[in-house]
């Protein structure tokens, strides 16, 4: 072997240059096609995103500036076999997370078995001391989540983060699929694939069965809270209002009147039996976390432990897919479980323990480095693809403050081909798919939104670093 | 029910969307109007146009003159111009997203794409040789989401705020373009027949695309008595004020109807409207145009601050 690039699982060609049983359909569909109508259809999508305004707005960049996540219209496609196992696994690790966090916040018994040490709680901002010893309605911490998985193999799926506060992308999800249908109609009668549609309509139910003690009627009364329209998800929190059927507030529209949280309608106050609301715990209350916050309602985390409000996802769920929490996820599952978890994590150092702090020293230029805190790729480093100049600046920060940080190898992530100008071409990928928790049970639906580094050879597939966004399928049975 | 920050976000959005299209007519005929004048005459219709939109003073202290492409690229996409077409159309996409799950994806999209088309159009200067065609483009692009809206959106509480807006400010365009021309009209009320007069009511008329309509039913005659009328009291013309108030009053009655309670707005709706039903053009002329036109203005004024309350549009 001469060549030094990580080799990858390419999820639609094989070892000896086959096509896949999963892109079978596809390609047969695909090769008979003219490239030029499929580059013209593709700058066709570009112009449906614009005209409906599904953008996102990129922090830092002009106010109101509006950019759209570039799509790519050759699907990732995953079979029904393989969706089956990999869905078993989600429920299994979202009913764990579900059960480790009435734990945290009640009797810690994970802590006093000893699998799980005190400290990673303390000093941690992402665990509530509001939240001991209360249960949320219907016992629901995380209402909705989104699993980041990632491939290496054929059956090699590994979590790489649980989105436990307010995962997006949903809506992405959803038009894509959309989007898919308007260009490729033919295409969905070739090829069978499972139907995403239903989430709105699903999260709408498995909202509704969250209703507070205090609801009284009968439709539960459901708004989705947004920070407002310079939000960089901003589009989504409107799309999912209206696929709902749900009011879209803000801050600025909500009062507690009479023990309830009320909106400001036309008419008068009226009474949110549940609040899905697309801002962080700090900013929800300036009565009990940041006084400073124009997002939230001043006394809801009152009329919340009152039984008058139903928060999704609850408050204090953070600490679940908290970066120092995540490297215990296999005991997690296995403690509340009494299972085997189905899916792998990702090996993890955790910088704040001096020997894997010094093993992580010596190996920066091969491992991934990541902020316990940070998110949307910002603030980690790639070691693989960095300078030694970055290196050493990074090597500077982690000394100063190894508690920050946690480091994992290099993944070589499955790659899944894209449509350029000089035809199909591997990128590297991950998956968010989407669950519902409701007290009835966990809603998984089938897919969930494919990330892709658009740029060759690139691992990063953040749509705020250049990311791009793919159709998912899982093939009908 | 809906939010009240959600039917002020309607209203709004549909008064920059009148606004937009209104200057855009007020444009074109100010720009007619030059063409078939002598310089000095010309500005003081650029002049005026500026005035009739309320950019005077401001256009005034950048010391711009009075020509076609300088007034006309003030008004369009002048920068730092809060009042130009392109923050109009800006401001009622802002407020279209604001209140996206009031409308009908139609609408929104209508909205956004006319928005999209004339900030591509006024991204730079316009030449006068394209000025007709973005003129009416920005006109058409309005028509769109007015089809849209008309055609897609339930009849409650939200297509009545948008209504309401986009009545409110048409009432608001056709006496103020009134009440900026009345003094260059009120010698010709007694002398009639200059054609200097008969431009000047061309203008009024075209500037709220009248001038057909009016010819058609008054057989070509221009007379200043009788477009005041067309203007003021004719309620088959959709730009008149008998109109605009006829509309205003069946918003308000389908709002107090669905939300089973009357407000103060309904009432002040009602009067002007029941007002201006009784009233006859020699009775305006009377008590003076200006004055009339005054009163009307601070009327709608009223009229808007009190839905504002009695709707809650803000804490």
């Amino acid at each position: 072997m001469t060549s030094t690039a990580i080799s990858s699982f390419d999820e639609m060609i094989d070892d000896q240059g086959n096509v896949r049983p999963a892109y079978a359909g596809y390609r047969q569909w695909y090769d008979a096609q003219d490239p030029k109508w499929m580059s013209r259809q593709g700058k066709e999508a570009e112009s449906f995103f614009r005209r409906t305004g599904i953008t996102f707005n990129v922090y830092g960049e002009a106010a109101g500036e509006e950019r759209l996540i570039p799509f790519d219209m050759i699907p990732r496609i995953i079979t029904a076999d393989e969706w089956k196992k990999l869905s078993r696994g989600i429920e299994q690790r979202v009913r764990a997370i579900n059960a480790f966090l009435h734990d945290l916040y009640h009797k810690r018994e994970i802590i006093k078995a000893g699998k799980l040490p005190e400290r990673v709680l303390a000093h941690n901002d992402a665990y509530l001391k509001q939240m001991v010893g209360f249960t949320p309605p219907g016992g629901v911490y995380t209402h909705i989540v989104g699993i980041d998985l990632v491939r290496t193999g054929a059956d090699d799926f590994m979590v790489l983060e649980d989105n436990a506060r307010t995962p997006s992308g949903v809506s992405y999800m959803l038009e894509n699929r959309e989007t898919m249908m308007a260009m490729f109609p033919e295409l969905f009668t070739r090829v069978q694939v499972q139907p995403v549609s239903d989430y709105p309509r699903a999260l709408a139910r498995s909202l509704a069965a969250c209703a507070p003690p205090a609801f009284a009627g009968d439709r539960p009364t459901v708004a989705v809270l947004t920070p407002g329209i310079y939000n960089s998800a901003y589009f989504e929190h409107a799309f999912l209002a209206d696929q709902m059927g749900a009011q879209l507030v803000e801050s600025g529209d909500l009062r507690v009147v009479d023990g309830r949280v009320c909106m400001r309608t036309t008419r008068g106050f009226k009474a949110i039996d549940v609040l899905y609301r697309r801002v962080d715990d700090d900013f929800l209350d300036p009565l009990t976390f940041n006084p400073d916050s124009m997002l939230g309602v001043a006394g809801i985390m009152d009329v919340y432990r009152s039984g008058g409000i139903t928060i999704a996802n609850a408050p204090g769920t953070g600490i679940a897919d908290d970066k120092a929490i995540y490297s215990f996820m296999p005991e997690i599952v296995e403690f509340y479980t009494g299972e085997k978890p189905i899916l792998k994590n990702v090996p993890t150092w955790r910088c704040a323990e001096a020997d894997s702090l010094a093993y992580v020293l010596d190996n920066l230029a091969d491992l991934v480095v990541k902020e316990v805190h940070g998110s949307g790729g910002y603030g980690m480093l790639i070691g693989p693809t960095s300078s030694k100049a970055e290196i050493a600046a990074f090597e500077r920060k982690l000394r100063a403050k190894p508690d920050n940080y946690i480091a994992q190898p290099t993944l070589s992530l499955s790659t899944v081909p894209i449509f350029t100008k000089a035809g199909l071409a591997p990128r590297h990928v991950d998956l968010r798919p989407f669950v519902l928790v409701s007290p009835g049970g966990i809603n998984i639906t089938p897919g969930g939104l494919t990330r892709v580094a658009l740029k060759k050879g690139s691992l990063v597939v953040n749509s705020s670093q250049g990311g791009g966004t793919k159709d998912s399928w899982v093939l009908a049975e | 029910m809906m939010l009240g920050r959600s039917a002020w976000g309607v209203f709004w959005m549909a008064r920059y969307l009148e606004r937009a299209e209104n200057t855009a007519r007020m444009l074109d005929a100010g720009f007619r109007m030059a063409l078939t004048r002598g310089n000095t005459a010309a500005s003081d219709e650029w002049r005026s146009v500026l005035i009739t939109l309320g950019l005077d003073d401001a256009y005034a202290a950048l010391g711009g003159d009075y020509t076609g492409p300088a007034v006309t690229n003030y008004i369009l996409r002048g920068h730092n111009n809060l009042g130009s077409v392109l923050a109009m159309m800006e401001a009622a996409r802002t407020n279209a997203r604001m209140v996206r799950t009031a409308l009908t994806r139609e609408v929104w999209e209508a909205t956004n794409e006319s928005w999209m088309m004339i900030r591509d159009m006024l991204a730079r200067p316009v030449r006068e040789s394209d000025l007709g065609h973005v003129l009416d483009s920005i006109r058409r692009q309005a028509s769109l989401v007015r089809g849209a809206m008309e055609g897609t959106m339930l009849r409650n509480d939200i297509f009545n705020f948008a209504r309401i807006g986009t009545h409110l400010e048409r009432a608001d365009n056709t006496a103020r373009i009134l009440d900026v021309k009345y003094h260059v009209l009120l010698p010709s009320l007694a002398w009639v027949g200059s054609r200097l007069d008969n431009a000047q009511w061309e203008m009024v008329l075209r500037s709220v695309s009248g001038e057909r309509a009016f010819r058609w039913l008054n057989a070509g005659a221009l007379d200043p008595r009788g477009i005041a009328q067309f203007l003021i009291l004719d309620g088959r013309f959709p730009r008149s004020l008998a109109y605009c108030y006829n509309k205003l009053a069946s918003n308000v009655v389908a709002l107090a109807r669905e939300y089973g309670e009357t407000t103060s707005a309904c009432h002040l709706v009602g009067e002007a409207a029941e007002k201006l039903g009784r009233t006859t053009i020699a009775e305006i002329f009377d008590y003076g145009l200006h004055e009339f036109l005054t009163d009307s203005l601070n009327g709608n004024f009223r009229i808007a601050d009190a839905i504002a309350t009695d709707y809650r549009f803000t804490e």
